[in-house]
């Protein structure tokens, strides 16, 4: 008998609010709410001023809030990426975040006044500089590298991050988007479902280059002391993407979710994101960076589509990426 | 009369089973179909998706029961020290989580891979593992130890006396395999390939990651697709159609070869055949040499790169492994009550239905399984409240096919053999359960029981559409490496590893000491 109550107080959901407080409910993407992302921080900071209680939903957000529509439970959406916020728009779920987005510290300038971003981040080519000796300088030099320099990159049709390889090298080749893939995919070793097989084959050795971030080698350096991790930097430039906060249209705590809105551009929380969340913070003066974030190097030019622009381009543009690599 | 009565109603479990099951499956489809207002029409990528599914998995289904065969065949017929160990490790690669079972791939078979050194050293060309070639290879991986398993099932299902009668005969080895080995395998066989066809059909991280790029997308990827970016519920329900198409035609394929193999009944004897001498000896250390390399080095080398850093993993994760534990456990009740349910019910000859029943939640994707019941339950409870238990419940009924693949056989000959003289001595309801049906089935039951706790171990499923508070082992496993921890992540890696495989173990020795 004790087991069976342990073991439904096990599968029990989520502990229980605390009393009295109101609760602002947050979907966030998987990662976000575990002890390593920036969840637990977010929480801790937010309920010292709210007198609430955060709760965060974890899991797959967008299918999410899209299938239970109108009924969402949701207050906040965080972590909704730049690349689909047009689905996300058309579900007419979410209300404007009324912050002043004129200054923000992102490359690219901001007027979406529905969904705010609290990080950003560029994609890059992340490699190891004791096992690659002589790394591509440019997008053109990694075209026509010989094909034993191996990359593994992740999937567009299931991952975010292989979604912006696309619409980056889109971005950079237009119309030869079809040839440079040609010349790409011999050196491709695979293509994973996620970011995370991807580092992982990276890390074991597997791969001389991974599709990943301007900022990963920025973990490297700070958690593990190692500078070996190197983002390729080129001159054709990066693309952008940005993590999204939106508040929804239909909350039931439309104050708390308000202030939880007004509080992302804060000092107070932009200053967890660079050590958290292994990404530049969306607003934060250059000097109240961790060093370490200062000191990576930048690239000079940012590629950006915006969502109806990406949305357009996306389905021609797998079509031409899913021919490179099929014929 | 009454015992007429009395035999209906206990008649009626088995097929009430089957048509939730079917209920299930089928409603949850419906549901997504209904939430997009209709199927979606599939374009040219996804038939070629349809394309390499069904080839790979038909490869995949050969190939792992042929080479299981000589392996089954060693193991059946040779006694070593270590043996039993041996049959319950080489379970292993199959209830790895599909994460794990990657990466001890690749550190055996990768570009890095201790194969391709020693290639380099000895100036051989390398070993490419990212292609076709590759899916193979790791679907091999993971269904070669079930293939040996349900032969050596088949091989032991042989009543002693026969081999007894073709020594007293004289027969040579041809003749043993003409006579009793070929016609069991006639009846195994199929039921082998169509379990392996099964898993195959709705792979998708393995055949991605080592298919080397978009050549090999499998249905279950474009389903993904269409929920992960497209919300196109039209197309997934479409394609989750196709593949459950795909499964009853395999399914009839499989049926249509098949034939029972009836050796009758036998009395336990202790009796395995006589084993060959002469260079037969040493095709069975080779075969099973061979496979226990194939199939346990890739296990060692995920387990050396995780092992350092057990001892650092934080709390939370202990509290995850705990978490998993109850919940494989109940997977696993549950697994075993609807399995012999369904099993008793097909060895009375009921219809096939019921078994085609008990084999489609194999390609009922998660993915739409998962979205049909978030938007069938959805009115009624919180789908927080809900990612446990709905969780548990489908990993339950996942296990279900391999667990009757084990079952169905050893129901049937139990039938066979017994089921007139238990109903001669009116032997009915629990005393039957006890006296002849649980001691009779133990075995297939440990098997099955191991299995399915097993494979609840390591599933990520549904419970990330569900989202949740309270996550399990293999979610904290994917937390860790999108962390950038993947030094950490190998090390929960193993722990998954070792659980699954513990649980696995417990079971399976229960039910051979039984």
């Amino acid at each position: 008998m004790r087991l069976a109550v342990l073991s439904f107080a096990l599968l029990a959901a989520a502990p229980a609010a605390a009393q009295d407080r109101p609760v602002l409910t947050v979907y966030a993407g998987d990662y976000i709410a575990s002890e390593w992302g920036p969840g637990p921080r977010i929480e801790e900071g937010f309920e010292a001023f709210c007198d609430c209680d955060l709760q965060f939903v974890t899991g797959d957000i967008l299918p999410r809030i899209l299938m239970e529509g109108e009924r969402t439970r949701a207050d906040i959406v965080f972590g909704l990426n730049t690349d689909v916020t047009a689905r996300a728009r058309d579900s007419g779920l979410f209300a404007p975040h009324g912050q002043d987005t004129s200054d923000l510290s992102l490359p690219i300038d901001w007027t979406d006044d529905i969904f705010l971003p609290y990080n950003w981040g560029e994609t890059a080519f992340v490699y190891d500089e004791t096992r690659l000796e002589n790394p591509p300088a440019s997008f053109d030099e990694l075209l026509d590298a010989p094909d034993d320099l191996k990359l593994v990159i992740q999937d567009p049709r299931a991952s975010i991050s292989g979604l912006a390889l696309l619409l980056w090298v889109k971005a950079v080749y237009g119309d030869q988007a079809p040839q440079a893939w040609e010349k790409l995919a011999p050196k491709v070793l695979t293509v994973t479902k996620g970011w995370s097989e991807s580092y992982g084959m990276f890390t074991d050795g597997e791969a001389d280059m991974v599709l990943s971030y301007t900022t990963s080698p920025a973990y490297h350096i700070a958690a593990e002391d190692d500078l070996t991790k190197k983002a390729a930097i080129f001159p054709e430039g990066h693309y952008f993407m940005a993590e999204l906060a939106a508040q929804v249209k239909g909350s039931d705590q439309p104050e708390l979710a308000q202030q939880f809105m007004d509080w992302i551009l804060t000092p107070d929380f932009q200053k967890t994101i660079p050590l958290a969340n292994w990404s530049m913070p969306a607003k934060l003066p250059r000097d109240d960076w961790p060093q370490v974030m200062r000191d990576l190097p930048r690239p000079d030019k940012t590629l950006f589509y915006d969502e109806t622009e990406a949305e357009a381009l996306r389905q021609p543009a797998l079509d031409e990426w899913l021919h490179a690599f099929t014929r | 009369m009454a015992a007429r009565l009395h035999a209906l109603r206990s008649g009626l479990a088995g097929p009430a089973v089957a048509a939730g099951l079917a209920a299930l499956i089928l409603s949850t489809l419906a549901a997504v179909a209904w939430q997009a207002q209709g199927l979606s029409g599939l374009g040219p990528w996804d038939w070629r998706a349809v394309r390499f599914t069904i080839w790979q998995a038909a490869l995949s289904g050969l190939l792992s029961a042929v080479l299981a065969i000589p392996v089954a065949r060693a193991l059946a017929r040779r006694r070593f020290v270590g043996r039993a160990a041996l049959v319950t490790l080489l379970g292993a690669p199959f209830i790895l989580p599909v994460i794990v079972a990657v990466m001890g791939l690749i550190a055996v078979f990768g570009r890095n891979g201790a194969i391709n050194d020693a290639l380099r050293a000895a100036g051989l060309p390398e070993f490419i593992i990212y292609g076709w070639q590759g899916v193979i290879l790791a679907h091999v991986f993971f269904n070669l130890p079930l293939s040996v398993r349900l032969i050596l099932q088949g091989w032991q299902a042989i009543p002693a006396e026969r081999f007894r009668l073709a020594e007293s005969l004289g027969f040579g080895p041809r003749d043993v395999a003409r006579h009793l080995e070929r016609p069991m395998l006639r009846a195994v066989l199929p039921g082998v390939w169509l379990a392996v066809f099964l898993v195959c059909l709705t792979s998708f991280a393995v055949a991605l990651t080592l298919g080397g790029g978009p050549s090999a997308t499998t249905v279950e990827l474009a389903i993904y697709q269409a929920f992960r970016f497209d919300f196109d519920l039209g197309r997934a329900a479409t394609l989750g159609l196709v593949q459950i198409g795909l499964c009853v035609a395999a399914m009839v394929l499989a049926r249509w070869i098949s034939i029972p193999a009836a050796f009758g009944a036998g009395l336990d004897a202790d009796h395995r055949p006589r084993a060959p001498g002469g260079w037969r000896i040493g095709t069975d250390i080779l075969a099973i040499g061979l496979a226990a390399l194939f199939l346990l080095w890739p296990i060692l080398a995920v387990t050396a790169q995780g092992l350092p850093r057990l001892p650092s993993l934080p709390p939370d994760v202990w509290r995850a492994t705990l978490r998993s534990v109850i919940m494989a456990l109940i997977s696993a009740g549950l697994a075993l009550a609807m399995c012999l349910t369904l099993a008793l019910s097909i060895a009375r000859g009921r219809a096939g239905w019921i078994e085609a029943a008990g084999m489609l939640p194999i390609v009922a994707s998660p993915l739409v399984l998962g979205t049909g019941l978030f938007i069938l339950l959805r009115g009624w409870f919180s789908p927080d409240a809900l990612a446990l238990p709905v969780t548990v419940a489908i990993n339950a009924i996942m296990a279900l096919p391999f667990g009757l693949r084990a079952l169905i056989p050893a129901a049937q000959s139990l039938g066979d053999d017994y089921g007139r003289l238990a109903d001669s001595l009116d032997l009915r309801g629990l005393a039957r359960l006890r006296l002849l049906i649980l001691p009779r089935l133990a075995r297939p039951l440990g098997f099955a029981g191991g299995l399915a706790a097993a494979l609840a171990m390591g599933d990520l499923g549904v419970i990330t559409l569900f989202a949740t508070n309270s996550p399990t082992l293999p979610l904290k496993l994917y937390q860790l490496m999108e962390s950038y921890r993947m030094a950490d992540a190998s090390a929960c890696a193993v722990l998954l590893m070792a659980i699954s495989f513990a649980l696995f173990w417990l079971f399976d020795r229960g039910g051979r000491l039984a």
